[in-house]
């Protein structure tokens, strides 16, 4: 975690807010949110008829709106919350709106440093992205796909520049669709575009596109791969910037392809959700290498630990060594960590988080009603009624638990030895 | 070929076959055709096309076959004769005209419903005959415009109507609003992580019949259901790309709608009284089944209602029918839970003739309706089997356990001066339910 070195990592359990009070307070409270670092719990609240506000730790914002929603804290601890007054949208953070004010503001996004926040926007029917509350770029006939770039400084949506009547399947063919990087359309229009990936040192935008109503590949700043295939899905850069990577669809199969030529040899049912090892060494997808059977594939090996529901939430450890991932299998969920299935199961999983020094796996479950944590496939037997993604100290000797228990919101920081 | 020409009838203009097939030649078909009967359609083509004896016994169970007074030309034999086998026979050398019109055939005069398979002393099933015309058509660019277009809003906002982000979201909120003016406290709560169910719709415009949303809240709270709806006006749980044969944007679709139900980390899609999601999108993905459990609105309110998490406080007051629609009937057998749930809520039911699997289809879902106004005469006169079996019910009130059935019912309704009108099953539990926090918020 980006800013978890300054944060509080003393070990020791601290209550928070009595968060079970909230609901004899208002007349509603929306779901609880925590920021990153666990020191504050937040909500939308009811405050009386067609007003709302947000209640932190217990205290009421100040400003109060005719309608407040999806409230998201930053990698830096800053709460913006979608608020609506007079018809008119903006953004709040910590309870200061953006100056501007829109006919629509939704999908906001913090950058990865927490410095910037991106949103999509609607003005006189027109769609756009504004950047801490300021437009950016031009304006199109829909805005949608935004994305943030890795350094912060810069967003990317998938913009439609050409308007047509509904029903002209002529003109949609002709492609009315591209990238936006930074508000501007790249040279080019397409039928489709999705997927949109920013390079690691945020100079590069890559794309999947839809040449025509049958053709796909991967677009990179607007130049197309020289092939083109049946299907492909979204594409990933590598870590040094130089390779893209991108499912494609060959002859009924998938394999994956990079900068547009086929790297793995090995075919499969299906494939997707690639990622890059940090070290660029290695790449995970998820696939399919039999009809309704789903594992990992490192490298184009696929491991022998098969699924029949389905694999999500893939994870590289940062030492570039070893492969997360959650896995349904006939209804129950675990977790697996390079080919090994930890041995109990769950009603749901959420993404495998590794410590920094790659040693220990954690994951927040969830059974019977109740959410726990799990540490190398060893529950914690504690049961909580909410709870958030474990964060290992920058050390990994510590975890960071945010629970809530018995309608308390809790804070603990404890060693990973007495998980 | 010959004895089945049918009757003169009004010639159809439409861009998408007419514009469609004036770019191809004899040779682009060929290759076409080739590649798709080569490819993994060959084995089941194959078994299909062997297997038929041409016994006709399918005739009888087609609306359109019915409905044009068993006019041959219907008999859904005699579409698989104009189209298919006459390809296999040609061995794909076939005209663009020829094309033009198995386009035609395979989407204006057989809605896929699936119950002449059950009249097949073989079980051929001749929609999936059917459908591999419509995705041959489909690559060759000759497919009716409506549909096409249906299948370009799905590409870019994955549904069926165009629904932009901002509008989706607007929509559910002002759902939301109309809905606490009855229950001040009730909540649609948009991209709720870790609800047990994602309820998931056919996006609608905030203007047309987004009511349904606002329904089916007032029972999800009522019951005390953990439940949630995405941001995204895609994935629209319909999937209509499967009926155009753009099977890249059917799988793209169904593919966001489990990875938003995996993002949201929810237990089970529950489905919108629609029929069409009953699909062969996830095994194109390489699921075998579906990879998050999905429940039907039919099955979710029987249990509801048997478990007593809701309860009736009155009986709908006027006489109903119901309609078994295709999918949900022939494809799920939900039709035991239907009539649990119709007789629960509503003094009199009058069963329709004939019923539950063997229902009549209403030339909506998979069928004509999608193809736009240009083929409403089509629509209409397809559907008359449909408007005779409504009319012999003598009730004013037809419930249409989905979307696409409402719409095509309301339209035979129309055209055939029935004097009724359609509701959703969750119409009818919406206003028979006990709603325990009924707070008005002046």
């Amino acid at each position: 975690m980006l800013y978890s070195n300054s944060w509080n990592w003393e070990i020791g359990t601290r209550l928070v807010a009595n968060t079970g009070n909230w609901k004899t307070k208002f007349e509603w409270v929306g779901e609880p949110k925590v920021s990153p670092d666990g020191e504050k719990i937040a909500a939308v609240v009811k405050i009386g008829k067609s007003e709302f506000s947000v209640c932190v730790n217990g205290e009421i914002w100040l400003n109060h709106f005719d309608r407040i929603w999806h409230a998201k804290f930053g990698p830096d601890g800053r709460l913006a919350v979608l608020v609506s007054q007079k018809g008119k949208w903006t953004v709040a953070v910590d309870g200061n709106t953006w100056k501007n004010r829109f006919d629509y503001v939704w999908n906001t996004m913090f950058s990865p440093n927490g410095e910037n926040i991106a949103a999509t926007i609607r003005q006189d029917r027109q769609y756009g992205v504004v950047v801490n509350g300021e437009l950016l770029g031009n304006m199109f006939y829909d805005t949608n796909n935004l994305t943030i770039s890795p350094d912060s400084k810069r967003t990317a949506a998938v913009v439609q520049t050409v308007a047509f009547r509904k029903g002209d399947i002529f003109k949609f063919q002709e492609g009315c669709y591209t990238a936006a990087p930074d508000g501007k359309a790249w040279d080019r229009n397409f039928v489709n575009v999705w997927g949109l990936a920013f390079s690691p040192n945020s100079k590069n935008l890559a794309a999947e596109v839809r040449t025509s109503l049958y053709d796909y590949t991967v677009a990179v700043d607007g130049a197309l791969w020289q092939d083109t295939f049946s299907c492909v899905w979204a594409p990933v850069f590598s870590p040094d910037n130089k390779a893209v990577a991108a499912p494609v669809r060959v002859a009924d199969k998938w394999t994956l392809a990079e900068n547009g030529k086929q790297i793995w040899d090995r075919k499969f049912f299906q494939l997707w959700g690639q990622i890059y090892s940090p070290d660029g060494s290695k790449l995970a997808a998820i696939v399919a290498p039999k009809f309704g059977k789903w594992t990992i594939a490192v490298n184009e090996h696929p491991w022998i630990t098969t699924f029949s529901d389905l694999i999500t939430d893939v994870v590289f450890s940062p030492d570039g060594n070893s492969v997360a991932a959650a896995g349904r299998d006939k209804g129950l969920w675990t977790i697996v960590v390079d080919d090994q299935s930890w041995k109990d199961t769950y009603d749901m999983t959420w993404q495998p988080v590794f410590s920094p020094d790659s040693r220990n796996v954690a994951a927040r479950v969830e059974k019977n009603g109740y959410y726990t944590i799990v540490i190398n496939g060893k529950t914690w037997k504690h049961y909580c009624e909410a709870l958030w993604n474990p964060v290992f100290s920058p050390n990994g000797n510590k975890v960071l638990i945010r629970a809530i228990e018995n309608g308390k919101y809790y804070r603990r920081v404890l060693p990973i030895t007495k998980i | 070929m010959a004895q089945f020409v049918k009757k003169p009838e009004k010639k159809f203009v439409d861009i998408g076959l007419d514009e469609g097939a004036a770019t191809l030649t004899t040779d682009m078909i060929q290759q076409v055709i080739s590649r798709v009967l080569k490819g993994e359609t060959s084995a089941y083509l194959k078994a299909y096309v062997d297997t038929c004896v041409s016994c006709g016994l399918c005739s009888e169970a087609c609306h359109y076959y019915l409905s044009h007074d068993k006019d041959p030309y219907y008999a859904p034999v005699v579409k698989v004769k104009q189209t298919i086998w006459e390809i296999l026979k040609k061995k794909g050398k076939v005209s663009p005209e020829f094309i033009k019109k198995a386009s035609e055939i395979a989407q204006t005069e057989c809605d896929l419903c699936r119950r002449c398979a059950m009249y097949c002393p073989f079980g051929i099933d001749i929609a999936d005959i059917i459908l591999i015309v419509r995705w041959i058509c489909y690559i060759l660019g000759v497919t009716p415009q409506y549909i096409q277009d249906i299948a370009n809003s799905y590409s870019v906002t994955m549904n069926q109507m165009w629904i932009k982000e901002d509008e989706w979201i607007n929509s559910l909120q002002q759902q939301e609003e109309e809905a606490q003016n009855e229950i001040a406290t009730l909540r649609i709560p948009v991209d709720k992580e870790g609800a047990d169910i994602m309820y998931s719709v056919i996006s609608p415009r905030p203007e047309f019949r987004a009511q349904f949303i606002y329904k089916a809240a007032v029972i999800m709270d009522t019951a005390g259901v953990n439940w949630t709806m995405p941001a995204a006006p895609g994935p629209d749980n319909s999937d209509m790309t499967m009926y155009t044969g753009d099977n890249e944007i059917m799988s793209r679709v169904k593919k966001t709608h489990f990875e938003t139900a995996m993002r949201l980390k929810v237990k089970k899609i529950l489905i919108s009284e629609c029929d069409s999601i009953y699909d062969i999108g996830n095994k194109w993905l390489g699921w075998k089944w579906y990879p998050i459990e999905i429940v039907n609105s039919i099955e979710f309110y029987y249990e509801l209602l048997r478990d007593g998490k809701i309860s009736i406080a009155k009986k709908f007051e006027e006489p109903v029918t119901l309609h078994d629609s295709c999918n949900v009937d022939k494809g799920s057998a939900l039709y035991k839970m239907a009539r649990y749930l119709i007789n629960a809520t509503c003094k009199e039911f009058v069963e329709m003739h004939p019923n539950r699997e063997h229902s009549y289809c209403c030339c909506a879902g998979a069928g004509v309706i999608n193809c736009g106004p240009h083929w409403n005469m089509k629509q209409m006169h397809g559907s008359k089997i449909k408007a005779r079996q409504l009319a012999a019910t003598n009730v004013e009130t037809v419930i249409a356990p989905c979307h696409s059935c409402y719409g095509g019912l309301e339209d035979v309704i129309r055209h055939y001066k029935l004097g009724m009108n359609v509701r959703f099953l969750s119409d009818i539990l919406y206003e028979c339910i006990e709603k325990p926090r009924v707070v008005i918020d002046v």
